[in-house]
């Protein structure tokens, strides 16, 4: 057995670095961000002035462009957890079916996400701009031709296309270990009493992937919450700030504006939402899990 | 039961339709590769055709101009080093966690996996703030020390999962042997953890080396620049050059594929366990 002083050291040893960190780069700036919310703060002065809940105030009646890069983010990833999921469920169902491409297939569908935001926005922003222009000329398809980054209703559409892009093959491969899960009998069984395609799929295989719905859920809406690099390098928040997420508007306010008083309210009011949001999600579609 | 498993012609239209999705999934590709070789009149004049003569001038200007050996060096230092680090504190944490199951040991890991919700930006005006102040700005280590905060949550959770089903038997006899608890760790339990650290390895190096905001706050120097930052700045100051952009863009997406076709295995596997526990 271990003596006190032996367990006390080995405490310190195996959970000391983790909590070190943990507390320098995480806990401390986010208490120290709290604090920073109630002041002004030019974050170049040494002198940070307590002005209480005035930032709060200013954010919830002043600002428009916050309030707007939040139905922005929220439109998005409301659309893009839809779309993604969508995408990434059909395309696991199609690569359990027995393809004899199927792994070349599942390769090509996940490759995407290898990529980072930034580079991939960089990428697409090539392919609105030049490709998509010269698909248009071949084919005569109106799709292509559409001012892609330069209006904002189809740059909206744009920031989705890639987020789908980047994001089905992920959650692709959740889906398709859900899928292999089912049990086979089942499936057997609701054929054997008559059940259709499209009932089995709604009445036994959604219910039992319900796991991977929960966590492909949470992932997908926690991406779009937090988008960043992908807005930086596709359209930079524009055309007219039509596509600035709230990260975006944060990042602006405390490092463009200096106001890193007010960016810390912005950013505690956007952990507030995405806490809340997460949280709610998970507990509604954990209740919905069932167990084979 | 499906035991006949015959190709039939239903197999055949869904794998003509799975070939044409993977083709719309590569256009993009396409179209970054194959322009990267053109010269730029070339590329205004014909986006979709192959090059006419396939030119190394893009690439041989980008990789200079973008320092590729010194921003790749820096982005590998960073991924390298945060998984070493960050390998080593959460595994030595959960294990401890989960073996000595104390109240303070469960509060904390109700802590840390809580603290999985907070966004980054939620931080990051202190975190800027913090590491100026003790000196970390500009320097790769800065960064590291960072992800090693970033990272502990998820890690330690996963780490914490796996341990719980390692059988204690194999503990108790390394102790009879006289071997201390940091020796039972890291000769007996700590192997016994590969499957695991495999996953996390993968998964933290995809979010590091990608990772953009993090490095944009922290580095600002030509000499520290990551991958991203430097095909960030790249696009600053080359806007309109398509024909460097794409060369610069195919170099900085290039070794991450690689990677990916070398361990995608690992990555599927890793991603589809990582999901499961969570």
């Amino acid at each position: 057995m271990e003596s006190a002083s032996k367990k006390r050291l080995y405490q310190l040893l195996f959970i000391g670095p983790a909590v070190f960190f943990f507390v320098i780069i995480v806990v401390i700036p986010f208490f120290m961000s709290i604090y920073y919310s109630f002041t002004e703060w030019n974050g170049v002065s040494t002198t940070v002035t307590w002005i209480g809940i005035e930032n709060y105030k200013k954010i919830l009646f002043h600002d428009s462009d916050y309030y707007k890069s939040f139905v922005f983010t929220f439109r998005y990833a409301i659309t893009g957890v839809l779309l993604t999921n969508l995408v990434g469920f059909l395309l696991a169902l199609l690569l359990t079916q027995a393809l004899k491409l199927r792994n070349i297939l599942r390769t090509i569908f996940f490759m995407p996400n290898v990529i980072g935001g930034l580079l991939l926005g960089f990428i697409w922003s090539f392919i609105f701009v030049k490709g998509f222009a010269s698909i248009g000329e071949h084919t005569g398809l109106a799709f292509f031709n559409l001012p892609w980054l330069g209006d904002a209703p189809t740059a909206f559409w744009g920031v989705v296309i890639v987020t789908v892009w980047k994001g089905a093959g992920y959650v692709m491969v959740i889906y398709i270990a859900g899928l292999t899960n089912v049990p086979k009998d089942l499936i057997e069984a609701a054929r054997i009493d008559g059940a259709t395609k499209l009932q089995m799929l709604y009445k036994i295989t959604v219910p039992l992937i319900m796991p991977s719905i929960t966590v492909c859920l949470f992932l997908t809406l926690s991406w779009g919450f937090k988008v960043f690099d992908l807005i930086v390098s596709l359209t930079k928040g524009g055309p007219f700030n039509s596509t600035e997420s709230v990260s975006l508007n944060i990042y602006q306010e405390a490092f463009r504006n200096n106001a890193l008083g007010l960016g810390s309210a912005k950013a505690v009011i956007f952990f507030l939402i995405v806490a809340l949001i997460t949280v709610v999600q998970v507990t509604i579609t954990k209740k919905r899990e069932v167990e084979s | 039961m499906e035991t006949t498993k015959r190709y039939t012609a239903r197999l055949f239209s869904l794998e003509v339709l799975g070939i044409l999705i993977a083709i719309a999934f590569l256009v993009p590709f396409y179209f970054v590769l194959t322009n990267s070789f053109k010269p730029f009149a070339e590329l205004l004049a014909n986006t979709t055709s192959l090059p006419k003569a396939f030119s190394l001038h893009n690439y041989t200007e980008a990789w200079r101009i973008m320092r590729f050996p010194t921003v790749f060096m820096n982005s590998l230092i960073i991924t390298i080093a945060s998984n070493v680090g960050l390998v080593i504190i959460s595994s030595m944490a959960a294990y401890r966690m989960v073996r000595n199951n104390s109240r303070l040991n469960q509060v904390l890991f109700m802590l840390f996996v809580s603290a999985m919700i907070i966004p980054f930006e939620s931080i990051m005006i202190p975190l800027v703030k913090l590491a100026g102040t003790v000196g970390f700005l500009n320097h790769i280590w800065g960064v590291i020390l960072c992800y090693f905060g970033f990272g502990v949550s998820l890690n330690l959770f996963l780490y914490h999962g796996f341990v719980k089903s390692i059988p204690l038997e194999v503990e108790e006899a390394a102790i009879v042997d006289g071997s201390s608890t940091f020796g039972v760790f890291w000769r007996i339990v700590f192997p016994l953890l590969k499957p695991v650290t495999v996953t996390i390895v993968l998964l933290n190096s995809l979010w590091i080396w990608n990772d953009f905001l993090l490095p944009l706050l922290i580095i600002s120097g030509p000499e520290t620049r990551t991958i991203p930052l430097a095909t960030y700045s790249f696009f600053g100051q080359y806007m309109k050059q398509w024909d460097l952009a794409l060369a610069a863009l195919t170099l900085g997406v290039l070794p991450i594929i690689l990677f990916f076709l070398a361990m995608q295995k690992h990555i599927v596997e890793g991603i589809t366990a990582g999901s499961i526990k969570g």
